[in-house]
C-alpha cells in the first residue's frame, strides 16, 4: 500500500519536477550562451498558454495518439516508483513513442512525415542500448525489478561504469539534445520545422510537452538506479549527468541520422560488450 | 484558477512566426538581432518558432504582392487563435517605395487584420520588442474585457 501511495504521489509530482528541470535547462543554456534567459517557470507558462489555444487538429486520430503517449509516459513513472519490472516499463515507453510517431504519420504534411521517419530511426537507435542497460543491471543484481535494484547494497556505477555512458547516449537521444535531435529540433526552422511535432498544435502540443516531462523524470530515475545507495550520491550523479547533457547540447551541432546510427550503435555496442565481458570474467 | 494561469501564460509566452513577404532582408536581420545575446528576447518568453501552428504572433516584413498574399493568408489561417499580427517596416505598413508598382497590394492590413504597426526602414530591434509589448497590451485588454 505504501508503494502504491508513493507511485501515485510520484505521478502527480513528476510534471512539476520535469517542468522545473526544463526551466533550469533553458536558464543554464542561456547562461552558457551568455544570455539572461527566460524565468525558471517559463515552461509552465508555455504549457498553460498552449492549453488555452483553440484546438486545431488534422484528424481525430491525433487526439488519441497524444493521449496514449501521455498515459504511457505517466504509466512508466508510476511503474518505476512502484518498483516494478524494468522490461515492462520499457515496453510501455515504446508504446507511447510509437503512438507519438503514428500521430505524425497520420497527417499529410511532408515535414511531419520526415520527422516521423527520423523519430523511428531515433527509436531504433536508443532502444537496443536501453535493453542492454537493463540486461546488465539484471546480471549484476539478479533481477529486473526496480525495488530489488534499490535494495542491492553497492552502487551499480562501480560495476557498470561503461553501461552508464551507454545510458548517457540513450538519455541524450530521449531528451532530444543535439547532436541527436534530428527528429524534433527546436532550431531547425528552415529544414524540418520541428519535424515530428509540426502538425501538433495547441492543447495537443501541451500534452506532448507534459508527456516529455514525465519522460525526463523517468530517464533521470533510470540514472538514479546507478547510485541508489545514498541520497547525496544519487543527487550528485543526476546533477552532473544532466549538466553534461546540457554542455553537450550546447557545444555540438546536429548531425545526420546515418551518423547517429553508426556512432551510437558502434560506441554503444562496443562499450556494452566490454562492460558485460568484464562482468562475466569478474 | 486554470483560466488565470492560461491568461498569465498568454502574456508571458508569445511565440513568434516570422514571414517575409519579399523584404530586402533589412527588417529580417533586425528581427534576428532581437534573438542575439544583446537583446535576448527569450528572457520575455519570446521564441522565434518556425511553425505557424505553434505560433501566437505573426510578424510580417516586406511588400505584400499579388503572388504572396495567398501564402500570407494561408499562414495566418493556420495559426490557432488567440493570435496577433505585427506588420513591420515601411513595406509591411504600406508597400513602402514599391507601393505604386503594378504587382503590389499595399500594406499587410489589406490581406489580414493587423494589430500593431512597427515603423522604420528598417525598424530598430528596440522598436520590434516594443511592438510585441504593445501587441501583448492589446491581448491583455482583450482578456480583461472578456473577463
Amino acid at each position: 500500500m505504501g508503494k502504491l501511495l508513493l507511485a501515485t504521489i510520484a505521478v502527480i509530482l513528476a510534471p512539476v519536477i520535469g517542468g522545473l528541470v526544463a526551466g533550469l535547462d533553458r536558464k543554464c543554456t542561456a547562461w552558457l550562451q551568455s544570455r539572461v534567459g527566460p524565468p525558471i517557470l517559463q515552461p509552465f507558462y508555455d504549457v498553460f498558454k498552449l492549453l488555452g489555444k483553440s484546438p486545431m487538429m488534422m484528424n481525430p486520430w491525433q487526439i488519441l495518439t497524444v493521449w496514449v503517449y501521455l498515459v504511457s509516459s505517466m504509466l512508466t513513472v508510476f511503474l518505476f516508483f512502484l518498483g516494478s519490472d524494468l522490461l515492462l516499463m520499457f515496453f510501455v515507453l515504446t508504446i507511447g513513442a510509437v503512438f507519438f510517431v503514428m500521430g505524425a504519420l497520420s497527417t499529410q504534411s511532408p515535414y511531419a512525415q520526415v520527422g516521423a521517419q527520423r523519430e523511428l530511426v531515433t527509436m531504433l537507435t536508443y532502444e537496443p542500448l536501453i535493453i542492454l542497460v537493463f540486461v546488465s543491471i539484471a546480471m549484476v543484481t539478479g533481477s529486473f525489478k526496480v525495488s530489488e535494484v534499490f535494495t542491492y547494497g553497492k552502487p551499480l556505477l562501480y560495476q557498470l561504469p561503461l553501461m552508464f555512458v551507454v545510458l548517457g547516449y540513450a538519455l541524450t537521444i530521449k531528451l532530444r539534445k543535439s547532436p541527436f535531435d534530428i527528429s524534433a529540433c527546436h532550431h531547425a526552422h528552415q529544414e524540418i520545422v520541428r519535424g515530428v511535432l509540426t502538425e501538433y498544435s495547441g492543447p495537443q502540443l501541451a500534452l506532448i510537452e507534459i508527456a516529455h516531462w514525465y519522460d525526463v523524470v523517468f530517464v533521470l530515475g533510470l540514472c538514479a538506479l546507478f547510485w541508489a545507495t545514498s541520497f547525496w550520491g544519487c543527487a550528485i550523479l543526476l546533477v552532473v549527468t544532466y549538466f553534461a547533457e546540457l554542455v553537450i547540447d550546447n557545444v555540438t551541432a546536429r548531425m545526420t541520422y546515418k551518423w547517429m546510427l553508426k556512432t551510437v550503435w558502434g560506441w554503444g555496442l562496443a562499450l556494452s560488450v566490454l562492460n558485460l565481458l568484464w562482468l562475466y570474467a569478474g | 484558477m486554470l483560466k488565470d494561469w492560461i491568461n498569465k501564460g498568454r502574456l508571458k509566452s508569445p511565440w513568434i512566426v516570422h514571414f517575409d513577404c519579399g523584404s530586402c532582408n533589412g527588417c529580417d536581420i533586425e528581427v534576428l538581432a532581437c534573438l542575439t545575446p544583446i537583446y535576448d528576447v527569450e528572457r520575455f518568453g519570446i521564441i522565434n518558432i518556425g511553425d505557424p501552428k505553434h505560433a501566437d504572433v505573426l510578424l510580417v516584413t516586406g511588400t505584400v504582392n499579388h503572388r504572396n498574399k495567398h501564402v500570407l493568408k494561408n499562414i495566418y489561417d493556420q495559426m490557432p487563435s488567440p493570435k496577433a499580427v505585427i506588420a513591420m517596416g515601411a513595406c509591411g505598413l504600406s508597400g513602402g517605395v514599391f507601393r505604386e508598382a503594378y504587382n503590389v497590394v499595399g500594406g499587410v492590413d489589406k490581406v489580414i487584420p493587423v494589430d500593431v504597426y512597427v515603423r522604420g526602414c528598417p525598424p530598430k530591434p528596440e522598436a520590434i520588442i516594443d511592438g510585441v509589448v504593445h501587441a501583448l497590451g492589446k491581448v491583455k485588454a482583450a482578456l480583461e474585457a472578456a473577463g
